[in-house]
């Protein structure tokens, strides 16, 4: 005869009881003499969003912002991007000399610089590769559009997206690595 | 019904009328209820989370909108399916709920049908419901559809023998097989010569009470006992190709019925609508046992979710070793208990 399922009744009551613990967890919350008063939207983890924002963690991967000087249309970016989604054109330029009486320089600047952010993936390869300090990722995640087309955010909306990217946090203690400084 | 408007002289239509909207209220109100007390809110709570908030303060319309959103939904059949069968199977799962609240008592003069084998036959007309889920699994042409209302079948039906064995402790203790009999014999019970609370079943017959609750959580298919609806497993058993109305219809059923076994619990446990020290034949119980009975219901209501939340789901085959190797013997000896312990006192 097979043997009956063991019947684990310390488990079951375990069980029981936390799910019942997270219940008053959640309607009282511990907040002093106000404790027996219920309120679960002080309890609960989770946050209203459209009517309560969530504050991401500063290096959360939200949304990629571009520093528009420090651009050289490398392509880099672009090329590497496992999805194609970065768009780039631009020209060389003359620009003045360094110093008086040098020779005038030449430059390349960016006619376009789109990300579609229906394509993008998040992988952050962009942001990696970029030798000149112009990509950086910005916690920013309010850049949903109705319409598909609309995701294709342009060079300006990119540039904005720099007031938002906060600077690098230091490295652990006993590291000698300069702590990099975001261009403002 | 009727005595509840003293003085007012009915014809047979309004009495009719009355009694088909009071049955409509006691199935569409416990459902709701259990389903945005429980479902929306305690379940939410229990993630720490708040669910809906929306629609409604504290999302109390939220019911409402999803009763809409399932009506705009296409009624889809698929296209191999038995269409007559597939049509009418929610009905007869539905009107197994219906009938279930026939013979369930609100209050001394508030009742649908006062019959002498009132408890028997609400456990009959509640198997009913496995021959609408066994017909919605073969109509649907589906595999998925067919094993779990091939899955649903097998597991009313081994639950239903500790269920109705739970309840025959219950009827020997109390003598009769009517549900006001036995609402009656609780509220004039006494334990050890003490007649203060009566003698709500649930004290002598705790037993049968546990097995009772489980039997009823497997017959509901809530969580422990979902194999008929395992959505990891077979989709969604045999509600897979129903959708729009015949899906809500479903899901009401399920609720209600959830609402309807709270109530036989309620009844046959709790000691029904009669409270303590309030006299069994006074008028005001017309008004008041139907909130007594809710409150009691919602009570037993909570015990079902909250296993319902906490545990995962059983193996189909240690599902029926549960009921046949475990529970039935269990609820056998409870029987033999109760009929020594009847006839020694």
């Amino acid at each position: 005869m097979p043997a009956l399922p063991k019947l684990k009744l310390p488990g079951l009551f375990t069980g029981l009881r936390i799910t019942f613990g997270e219940l008053i967890k959640t309607v009282f919350p511990k907040r002093g003499i106000r404790t027996f008063i219920p309120a679960p939207s002080k309890g609960a983890v989770t946050v209203q969003y459209p009517h309560e924002n969530e504050s991401p963690a500063p290096r959360a991967r939200g949304v990629i912002a571009l520093k528009e000087e420090n651009c050289t249309v490398c392509m880099l970016c672009s090329r590497s991007c496992p999805d194609w989604c970065i768009y780039i054109e631009g020209h060389k330029t003359k620009a003045p000399p360094r110093r008086p009486g040098g020779k005038e320089r030449t430059v390349s600047a960016l006619d376009r610089f789109d990300i579609d952010y229906a394509l993008c993936m998040y992988c952050g390869i962009c942001v990696e590769v970029c030798p000149f300090d112009a990509l950086f990722w910005s916690p920013e995640y309010e850049y949903s559009e109705p319409r598909l087309a609309d995701l294709l955010h342009d060079m300006d909306r990119l540039g904005e997206w720099m007031q938002t990217v906060p600077d690098f946090e230091p490295y652990e203690a006993g590291s000698d690595a300069k702590i990099r400084k975001v261009p403002r | 019904m009727h005595a509840l408007l003293t003085g007012v002289e009915l014809s047979y239509w309004q009495v009719s009328l009355l009694r088909v909207l009071g049955v409509l209220v006691a199935v569409v109100l416990p459902a709701g209820g259990f389903v945005y007390v429980f479902l929306f809110k305690m379940m939410s709570f229990m993630q720490s989370r708040l669910g809906p908030m929306e629609a409604g303060p504290y999302g109390s319309i939220q019911l409402l909108a999803e009763v809409g959103k399932f009506l705009q939904k296409e009624d889809i059949v698929p296209e191999r399916a038995d269409r007559r069968l597939f049509f009418i199977a929610p009905y007869i799962v539905l009107a197994s709920t219906f009938l279930l609240l026939v013979v369930m008592p609100f209050g001394p003069d508030a009742y649908f049908a006062n019959l002498d084998t009132g408890i028997f036959l609400a456990l009959g007309l509640s198997s009913v419901s496995v021959i609408g889920i066994l017909i919605a699994g073969w109509a649907s042409a589906n595999k998925y559809s067919l094993i779990g209302g091939l899955r649903a079948a097998g597991q009313l039906i081994a639950y239903e023998l500790p269920m109705v064995l739970a309840v025959v402790g219950v009827v020997i203790q109390a003598g009769t097989l009517n549900l006001q009999g036995i609402v009656a014999a609780q509220h004039q019970g006494e334990i050890f010569g003490v007649d203060a609370i009566g003698n709500p079943f649930v004290l002598t017959q705790l037993v049968g009470f546990l097995v009772f609750l489980i039997a009823t959580q497997a017959e509901l298919t809530q969580t422990p006992f979902d194999m008929p609806v395992a959505e990891s497993e077979i989709v969604t058993g045999y509600m897979t190709e129903y959708s729009g109305l015949r899906f809500l219809l479903f899901f009401i059923g399920e609720f209600a019925t959830a609402g309807a076994f709270a109530a036989i619990a309620a009844t046959l446990f709790l000691g029904g609508w009669a409270l303590p020290f309030v006299d069994l034949d006074d008028n005001v119980m017309n008004v008041v046992g139907p909130l007594v009975l809710f409150a009691k219901m919602m009570l037993v209501g909570f015990l079902i979710f909250w296993a319902r939340f906490t545990f995962p789901r059983f193996r189909e085959d240690q599902l029926q070793a549960f009921a046949w190797k475990f529970l039935i013997p269990i609820s056998l000896v409870n029987i033999l208990a109760t009929m020594a312990l009847k006839v020694a006192f």
